[in-house]
């Protein structure tokens, strides 16, 4: 659509109704008003053409991924549906080493979600995507009717470019690497708990939420050997680490002294019986550098925003191969299995 | 973390378990003739794994991982009722997350809620009761279940309903108790216990002159404990203390939050509405005597029992357990988690064939997620 031309607030009503999905002047009101408007530059057509001058690089890989997201509450501390969705794909695209520009949103909008939450989400989006340097460059929106979704489903794809001689594959890791996180683990998984407010939990806990890439591209630069990197999101810091370990065949060995854990996320697991490694991050990631490579790539994410508390947990180990063990502070090891399904909270 | 961080000190728990070597000496148990230490607790059990403790106690000192996980002790029979009782229309039915997966007969609380069935897993009875206040053409039941540690906050919430005369609630009671339990194990001719480490959690209520009898009866020592890794070694360093000097008491490591006559606030609500049943049946270890509570004829009303139809005593009971599944007989102490035919084959924490591997506190799945076995194969 031409921006020139854009009203402001077409859409006057309280809350999405099923005529904002039925294809007609109120849905194209709710798209321009609410999405296309909001994020730059504004207006999109279904389908977008791009072009970007590292596409042209001799052997660059073009990288593209997808992720829907689903949480409940949509909104929470340090976020929304609408900051992860962005900075999900993001970090979906900087741990493969590849550098993000576009995202595609689709919007499934259960009826009666308020219009305003939709704004909120929408800027959110767009302050995300803004922080990770990259564009919002087509979507979608469906209404289902009420009940039959839980508030707003949004489903982002992203596009990046792999410069040439990038190759971040978790099975390079090698027994001996070493284990890097970017900063405290658990703070979004809590949050939502927290936010869910059904337990009562009065913390201020924020969710980590940001986009990764420029850190990525900050330790790659100075640490172009990283092996491998993984996003700690769903099934936590264990879930990136057992799927590391499978991949490669190594062991991988961390020590619970080291891992940095807010006490009030400590604090939010002991009351709930809940184990921290498998708490979801949405700003977190792990990797793995040769270790005469490790201080150079903690000072590289230590210099960027989302790293300023990077800090060594572990390491790759020939024992045990495709098991992640953890030295307990009392020297005793236990095994950090993949969490079977979702943690669920023990009665005492 | 304030109040935590110190009672997990790696300085002050290598000097605990230095003595707790010596002491074991002391007695002169060995690898082949090992002193047998009881933690009843299944939040105890979980912590000797989740720290790797038993890997760091001495060969002589051998844990038996007790009854005391009331998600893997509450048999299939009431599982099954419990669906029964979701499935009827107009009811929905709350509670603890971790009762979700618990097999049953025909399929799970989680099997049920995929069929259809209204299922909503609460953190507290209370947000059961908040949800019939909301829903005053359904009928919510929250599956109760739970030692002394949630009896409490059972029964308050159905005074609080009554109070309320909220008609559209009620309790489907599982609640049991600790001290019977332990006295079936006592009597057992084939257990061999040198000592107990108690739940520090059930003495706050009910506090620690229940445990008398052990002392008194059965002239072996149990010390009531903490969840603390430290606080659990230093429990188990009591415990052998009282083994070396030939004494059998009762005694409070968990000072600083068990009185030593428990909560009489929680004791009262729990009496006015739970009276004991004649007998219980426990996974593993069959129907002991007064060992559950039910809900006395005065609140009927909030009983879903009676509501429904469907209790204790009504049908027949014990259904067996799945073959080759041996939950009791680990239970016991008579055979570790992994000497179970079925263990990490035919039933893992995916697929649990028997009860103690579906809680994060059943002992067979504590070995099975923190090591056990598979971690001395590992290392």
């Amino acid at each position: 659509m031409n921006a020139g031309l854009r009203p402001m607030r077409r859409v006057v009503a309280d809350r999405v109704t099923l005529a904002h999905g039925g294809g007609g002047k109120a849905m194209r009101d709710l798209i321009e008003d609410v999405f296309t408007s909001v994020f730059a530059p504004p207006g999109m057509e279904d389908q977008a053409r791009l072009m970007h001058p590292s596409l042209l690089e001799l052997g660059a890989q073009l990288a593209f991924t997808t992720d829907s997201f689903v949480v409940s509450p949509m909104e929470f501390p340090g976020g929304d549906i609408g900051t992860i969705a962005v900075c999900g794909t993001v970090n979906d695209l900087a741990v493969g080493g590849a550098r993000p520009l576009w995202l595609s949103a689709a919007f499934i909008i259960e009826e009666g979600v308020p219009i305003t939450t939709l704004r909120r989400i929408a800027s959110s989006m767009q302050a995300a995507a803004e922080a990770a340097g990259v564009r919002i460059v087509t979507g979608d929106t469906k209404v289902v009717g009420k009940g039959s979704g839980d508030g707003v489903f949004v489903t982002t794809s992203g596009v990046g470019v792999i410069p040439p001689g990038r190759n971040l594959i978790a099975s390079s890791v090698q027994p001996g690497d070493v284990a890097i996180v970017n900063g405290v683990l658990g703070d979004h998984g809590a949050a939502i708990l927290a936010a869910r407010g059904d337990m009562a939990l009065t913390t201020d806990i924020q969710s980590d939420c940001q986009p990764l890439n420029h850190l990525m591209e900050a330790v790659l630069a100075a640490v172009p050997d990283v092996r491998a990197a993984r996003d700690a999101t769903r099934g936590g810091l264990a879930s990136a680490l057992n799927e590391i370990a499978d991949a490669a065949g190594v062991g991988i060995e961390i020590m619970e002294a080291d891992l940095p854990l807010r006490a009030e996320v400590k604090g939010v697991c002991e009351i709930l019986g809940l184990d921290p490694l498998y708490l979801a991050n949405e700003g977190t990631l792990v990797l793995f550098v040769p270790p005469d490579q490790a201080e150079a790539a903690l000072s590289a994410m230590r210099a960027t925003e989302a790293g300023r508390g990077a800090c060594v947990i572990g390491r790759a180990v020939t024992a045990h191969p495709r098991t992640v063990v953890m030295k307990t502070v009392f020297g005793g090891g236990r095994i950090v299995d993949m969490l079977v399904g979702e943690q669920l909270p023990r009665i005492c | 973390m304030k109040y935590a961080d110190e009672f997990r000190d790696p300085v002050a728990a290598r000097g605990v378990l230095a003595a707790i070597a010596r002491v074991t000496d002391e007695i002169g148990a060995t690898k082949d003739k090992p002193v047998h230490i009881m933690e009843i607790c299944g939040g105890h059990t979980h912590a000797i794994f989740r720290y790797g403790l038993d890997k760091l106690t001495p060969p002589g000192l051998e844990f038996i991982h007790g009854p005391g996980c009331p998600v893997c002790v509450l048999p299939m029979s009431r599982i099954d009722e419990c669906v029964e009782i979701a499935e009827r229309s107009g009811v929905i039915m709350t509670t603890f997350g971790d009762a979700m997966r618990v097999p049953g007969r025909r399929k799970s609380l989680i099997q049920a809620k995929a069929d259809g069935a209204d299922i909503r897993m609460v953190y507290s009875p209370l947000d059961a009761l908040e949800l019939a206040r909301r829903n005053p053409d359904r009928e919510v039941v929250f599956f109760g279940l739970g030692f002394e540690t949630t009896t409490p906050s059972t029964a308050l919430t159905i005074l609080q309903a009554a109070a309320d005369d909220q008609t559209n609630f009620s309790i489907f009671c599982n609640h049991i108790t600790v001290p019977p339990p332990i006295k079936a194990l006592l009597d057992d001719p084939h257990m061999v216990l040198d000592g107990f480490v108690g739940p520090g959690h059930v003495s706050m209520v009910i506090g620690i002159h229940p445990y008398d009898f052990i002392a008194r009866d059965y002239g072996k020592p149990i010390v009531v404990a903490g969840f603390e890794p430290l606080d659990l070694l230093q429990s188990v360093l009591m415990v052998l203390e009282q083994i070396r000097d030939g004494r059998a008491e009762v005694e409070n490591q968990y000072s600083r939050v068990v009185p030593d006559d428990g909560n009489p606030v929680s004791i009262a609500a729990c009496t006015e509405v739970y009276e004991p049943r004649p007998s219980f049946e426990w996974r593993g270890l069959g129907e002991i005597d007064a060992s559950g509570l039910r809900i006395r004829p005065k609140y009927a009303a909030f009983d879903a029992e009676v509501k429904f139809g469907i209790g204790y005593g009504l049908g027949p009971r014990a259904v067996a357990d799945p073959d080759g599944c041996r939950c009791g007989d680990v239970m016991t102490g008579r055979i570790k988690p992994h000497a179970c035919p079925q263990f990490g084959k035919g039933c893992t924490p995916e697929m649990p064939l028997g009860a103690l591997m579906v809680s994060s506190e059943g002992a067979c799945a504590a070995y099975y997620q923190y090591g056990g076995l598979r971690l001395e194969e590992a290392v």
